[in-house]
């Protein structure tokens, strides 16, 4: 196994290979996560706690209307259980490598292990995480939910998840990333590659609920082929110290879409570098980017890129940034066409919510408060569906704390 | 009910209202004429409060109060409400939702949306999008579920057209004089409102009780409503200026 071989030399030389944006992370001040934990076969079993923990970011421990669940502590899965294996598999990446001799065709091939120092390690720790397939043809009704949680402080957590959609099939995906109650600080690197096949449509939607010293370091890469669908919807409203993220959409066939939406609020120390990108590599691709940021005091930067390949392609890119407060936001939109048949178009915004707006509220009888507290919920509302009744309290919750101090 | 004394309103340093004085009594519609730029939708936004038109002098009495330095949420709790000209894009906030923050009985506001036509924009965005005659059903729709006592209308029926102005004019009539039965009713239990119109179109619909006419920030002329219409169109607002001038 030259190849393996030469691609672990190239993953240690980048070990101190520091990522292109965001604030850099010593790894050597982490510990490593442990592989080892108590098996949770009943997610109603866990503590009150823990139960609550999850359904903040949109996990239901009763699995109610839910296709399957898969849940990792530090670097150990928990749990992983299926309701219908007809429609969708279900089960650690380390497993799926054993079931199937074909999975290595998909590990580590569109993310480079050498990217950086957070691929890199992830890469020599030949991180285990959740392995999802939905087979050609098949249609969950039901999201297959899945959870990251840290659960000890000052340790590095290591994923590494393969999401397959094959031929005309549709998946729903809901993950959610969190801490345990007590854990403030950690650093959660995930490598995710998701491939959607000819036809088939994937909806993804992760929720970070991290802590306030919690560094993230997720690196996705999405392949679409002909016909293809993938929409994401990536949320994180509460404290942290620093998300870096850009995932990258690569439209390799003809007709196939993307749609990403980002909604994020970046309060008082945070850093929120949140990126994404298309590559338009065939024609009639068509693609919407949409950030959507808030900050509080924090610092945020909404990158949004656009690589135009192919003639016929679409995109539109839209960065939206409220300032309620203080703190920075900063807007990047980049578009770049490499052909002549091509539009590519974007909109940038950054303020404070317009005096005007408040007051029309106002004039209905509405408090200050409330007036603002529906703008930035209208604001941060791009339509997110099949989110849990409890995480959409959360939501609701952290949008009214927003306006109350945005005052 | 509203009662204004030697008002004067700049706006970004620049004095747009010069010693307005205007009653409008309980249950009574006045109306307010004038060329434009004569500050009439400036003198509605001060009633309502809205920022940047400053009060350097004078007073705002509303039932009794002086409401001069409140808040807008303050004079709209207090009864009163408004219909701008161009009231702002409400991204994200969809009209149904605004609807059920602002109205008492959901119900009503439903049943007159249906009369409205409005049911099929419930799930847009507020304004976004919205044709003039659009807003002017939306704003018609807001303020009902508002049902405020005090309504400010700036031109009603601009940008409406000549078939849904019945519809409009008589939805306002409603909203000024749902329950009342006769002249003495609309004046003891009526609402009451100030309206500015260019073509007195909206007059066909309400009664109007009192005439202003507002030149260059100043009340020219106060009288009956429909006989200044008609001298206005006849003689347009030069002889209400010069017929001033001679009184100083």
């Amino acid at each position: 196994m030259q190849a393996d071989e030469d691609m672990r030399k190239k993953a240690e030389a980048a070990l101190k290979k520091n990522a292109s944006y965001g604030e850099d992370f010593d790894l050597n001040e982490y510990g490593l996560a442990s592989e080892e934990a108590e098996q949770a076969d009943d997610l109603e079993e866990l503590s009150e706690e823990d139960q609550r923990t999850l359904l903040n970011v949109g996990f239901t421990p009763s699995e109610d209307n839910r296709a399957g669940s898969f849940l990792m502590l530090n670097n150990a899965v928990t749990h992983s259980s299926l309701r219908d294996q007809d429609v969708v598999e279900l089960m650690s990446l380390r497993d799926a490598m054993k079931v199937h001799e074909w999975v290595k065709d998909y590990s580590w091939k569109l993310v480079e292990p050498d990217k950086d120092k957070y691929t890199a390690m992830s890469y020599l720790q030949d991180a285990n995480g959740y392995f999802i397939r939905a087979p050609a043809g098949k249609k969950s009704k039901m999201p297959v939910q899945t959870c990251l949680l840290i659960g000890s402080k000052q340790v590095s957590q290591t994923v590494h998840n393969i999401v397959i959609v094959e031929e005309g099939a549709e998946l729903d995906v809901i993950t959610g990333c969190s801490t345990k109650h007590g854990v403030d600080k950690g650093l959660h690197l995930g490598i995710s590659e998701m491939y959607v096949k000819k036809g088939a449509t994937l909806n993804f939607t992760m929720i970070h609920n991290w802590g306030e010293e919690i560094g993230v370091r997720p690196r996705t890469v999405v392949h679409v082929e002909e016909g293809g669908s993938y929409i994401s919807n990536y949320v994180t409203l509460k404290p942290v110290k620093s998300v870096q993220s850009y995932p990258t959409v690569i439209l390799e066939g003809k007709g196939a879409f993307a749609r990403l939406n980002t909604i994020a609020v970046a309060h008082p120390g945070s850093e929120l570098d949140l990126g994404s990108k298309v590559i338009f590599n065939a024609e009639d691709t068509k693609a919407e980017l949409i950030s959507r940021t808030i900050t509080t005091g924090g610092d945020a930067i909404a990158r949004g890129e656009m690589i135009g390949n192919a003639d016929n392609a679409k995109g539109h890119l839209e960065c939206h940034g409220l300032v309620l407060g203080g703190g920075m936001q900063r807007a990047i939109p980049i578009l770049e066409a490499n052909v002549e048949d091509i539009e590519l178009s974007h909109e940038a915004a950054v303020g404070r919510i317009a005096r005007e707006q408040i007051e029309y509220l106002m004039a209905r009888g509405l408090t200050e408060e409330d007036a603002v507290g529906m703008i930035v919920r209208g604001f941060l509302d791009v339509g997110i569906q099949g989110i849990p009744d409890e995480l959409k309290a959360d939501i609701d919750a952290t949008i009214a704390k927003i306006g109350e101090n945005a005052i | 009910m509203l009662e204004i004394n030697n008002l004067t309103v700049e706006i970004g340093g620049r004095r747009i209202l010069k010693g307005v004085d205007l009653d409008v009594e309980a249950g009574y519609t006045n109306v307010l004429f004038g060329p434009n730029g004569a500050g009439k939708s400036a003198l509605l936004m001060t009633l309502m409060g809205f920022s940047g038109y400053n009060v350097v002098e004078g007073e705002i009495i509303f039932k009794g109060e002086d409401i001069t330095n409140m808040s807008v949420y303050e004079r709209a709790q207090m009864g009163i409400g408004i219909m701008t000209q161009r009231p702002p894009n409400m991204n994200g906030v969809k009209l149904h939702d605004l609807l059920n923050v602002i109205s008492k009985d959901i119900k009503d506001a439903e049943e007159l949306a249906e009369t409205l036509d409005m049911v099929r924009f419930f799930e847009r965005d507020v304004n976004v999008g919205f044709s003039g005659g659009e807003i002017k059903r939306s704003e018609l729709l807001q303020l009902s579920a508002q049902n405020p006592d005090f309504i400010l209308l700036d031109e009603p029926e601009s940008g409406v057209d000549l078939v849904s102005i019945e519809q409009l004019g008589n939805t306002i009539k409603h909203l000024l004089q749902k329950d009342c039965k006769c002249a003495g009713d609309r004046c003891k239990h009526g609402k009451s409102a100030l309206v500015i119109t260019h073509t007195g179109q909206v007059l066909d619909y309400i009664e109007a009780d009192r005439g202003y006419i507002l030149c260059n920030g100043t009340v020219m002329c106060s009288g009956n409503p429909r006989e200044m219409l008609t001298e206005i169109k006849e003689q347009g607002y030069e002889e209400c200026i010069k017929c001033k001038l001679m009184k100083i």
